[in-house]
């Protein structure tokens, strides 16, 4: 890593290439907004946003003018602090997670070598301000939409760190860029499709994305922990959901699909890395958009017994087995037939645990009735 | 440079980042307040819920499952920070550090296992 592209000091190089980031999330936000919408018609057989410019291409920025012109409200019974408070804790987090993505060979922020640890440390920070939010607005719904945001976060956080380090383990580093580097032969994906798929799921319950939108699920919370919230404050928290969506979904694509490096990065020069990355990305948020556009919502039992009994297990077993192939020195294709194997456990395990019967108070109290007849 | 300087220069980006994140929202909020019309009334103030006045803080009752689940967080996050140095160096340290850490995960499996046989993991 060379100390500074622009041949300056640190601080002044860190600041430009931050300025670039914000530009860069800015657009990228609104684009996805437009996309998700565009996208999300066409599977619902609509059209979709046509009438703001050009094939309605112009919505995003009447949208954040709309936002920007419309009285920001709060209520009188809210806790000022951790209402006014809330929207920086939530978004100053995923702006941090921007500073380890790696975008081209040349380009990301900074190179971290702590990096996958930094990424998990700064990303869950945010719940912090999703509870604040909730906690804050002296409502309801809002204080129910936040502590379901925070419990789903801290059980998905478990396998997500742990498909996270089964990545690492391969490559035996924690620094992404290197991640990416090591993958110049075969994406990881080929040796790790349990742990893609974990992390893929994972990676959509830490963003909220439907099916796993309880915290903020429109027909039970309204909205969560943002009922409250009005013009430029939500619209604060809605560009942050968009900005680590665009997180997320480099993140994946640089961890399991190769990134800028797999095929070629390096041969064909910077302005093949990034049409790479921006390839990789844009699949991984089609499906993200497809996920939310052909899956229901899941229960709040649902959830939480799918991150502690599915897939808490699988990922331990696929830091277990990890080990003991590159302990042992085995041949790697036996990670490609484990995992595959446990892919196809997982969707069995899934298969089945949607199907179950909602456990409620009244019903385990008779089966524990039983069990003790 | 030495070690701690070259240290510190990688996590000025970090320090920078949180700076510009913040600026970024709080530009936005002032532009808003600039921009945004804002009238006094009250009705608007309300919490927004069912329509009648709300009673009592909304705040105060919290499910006691909640805190179930962040205690069992609480011990595998821990065990996560475990493994986090382990996934670096095992391949240096040989089958004994591997065998060391399936006995380390295999205690806190059986943590799991007790706790999903109590029921914990069921959400009421």
């Amino acid at each position: 890593m060379p100390e500074g592209l622009f041949g300056l000091n640190p601080w002044l190089d860190g600041l430009i290439r931050l300025l670039m980031i914000v530009g860069l999330m800015t657009i990228t936000a609104m684009g996805l907004i437009y996309i998700e919408r565009k996208v999300l018609g066409r599977f619902h057989a609509r059209v979709g946003p046509q009438r703001t410019g050009p094939f309605g291409l112009l919505q995003s920025l009447a949208d954040a003018l709309k936002l920007i012109g419309k009285e920001d409200l709060r209520p009188r019974n809210a806790d000022p602090w951790t209402f006014e408070f809330g929207p920086y804790m939530v978004f100053v987090p995923i702006f941090l997670g921007f500073v380890v993505q790696p975008f081209m060979a040349g380009f990301s922020v900074r190179v971290l070598d702590l990096g996958i640890m930094y990424f998990v440390a700064v990303s869950s920070l945010s719940i912090i301000g999703w509870v604040m939010a909730g906690w804050g607005s002296d409502n309801r719904y809002a204080m129910i939409g936040g502590m379901r945001a925070a419990a789903q976060a801290i059980s998905y956080e478990l396998p997500f760190v742990l498909s996270l380090l089964s990545v690492s383990m391969l490559t035996g580093t924690l620094n992404i860029n290197e991640i990416v580097l090591s993958q110049w032969q075969v994406p990881n994906i080929v040796w790790q499709p349990l742990a893609f798929l974990i992390f893929f799921i994972a990676a959509l319950a830490e963003l909220n994305r439907p099916p796993f939108d309880i915290p903020i699920g429109e027909s039970e919370v309204v909205g969560g922990p943002f009922v409250e919230y009005s013009g430029i404050r939500w619209s604060m928290f809605f560009l942050g959901e968009y900005a680590s969506l665009f997180i997320m979904s480099v993140l994946i694509s640089a961890l399991f699909l190769g990134g800028y490096e797999w095929p070629f990065g390096t041969q064909l020069g910077i302005g093949f890395q990034f049409l790479l990355t921006v390839v990789k990305a844009a699949m991984i948020i089609f499906l993200i958009i497809w996920v939310r556009a052909s899956v229901p919502r899941l229960r709040i039992d649902q959830l939480m017994g799918y991150a502690w009994k599915i897939l808490l297990p699988l990922s331990l077993l696929q830091v277990l087995v990890n080990g003991f192939v590159l302990v042992y020195d085995l041949p790697r294709i036996v990670l490609t037939i484990a995992g595959i194997g446990g892919v196809i456990l997982l969707v069995s395990l899934t298969e089945r645990a949607i199907r179950l019967p909602r456990v409620t108070h009244q019903s385990s109290l008779v089966t524990q009735s039983e069990a003790a007849s | 440079m030495g070690p701690a300087e070259t240290l510190f220069s990688n996590y000025i980006p970090v320090l920078l980042a949180s700076i510009v994140g913040f600026v970024l929202v709080l530009s936005a909020l002032i532009g808003s307040r600039l921009l945004a019309p804002f009238s006094q009334e009250r009705e608007k103030s309300t919490t927004y819920e069912c329509g009648m006045l709300p009673i009592r803080r909304a705040s105060t009752n919290v499910g006691m499952r909640f805190y179930l689940y962040a205690i069992l967080f609480v011990i595998f996050d821990v065990e996560a920070v475990f493994i986090f140095p382990w996934a670096v160096s095992f391949m240096n340290l040989g089958a004994q550090a591997y065998w060391l850490m399936v006995a380390f995960i295999a205690i806190l499996t059986l943590g799991l296992a007790y706790a999903w046989k109590k029921g914990a993991l069921q959400w009421r």
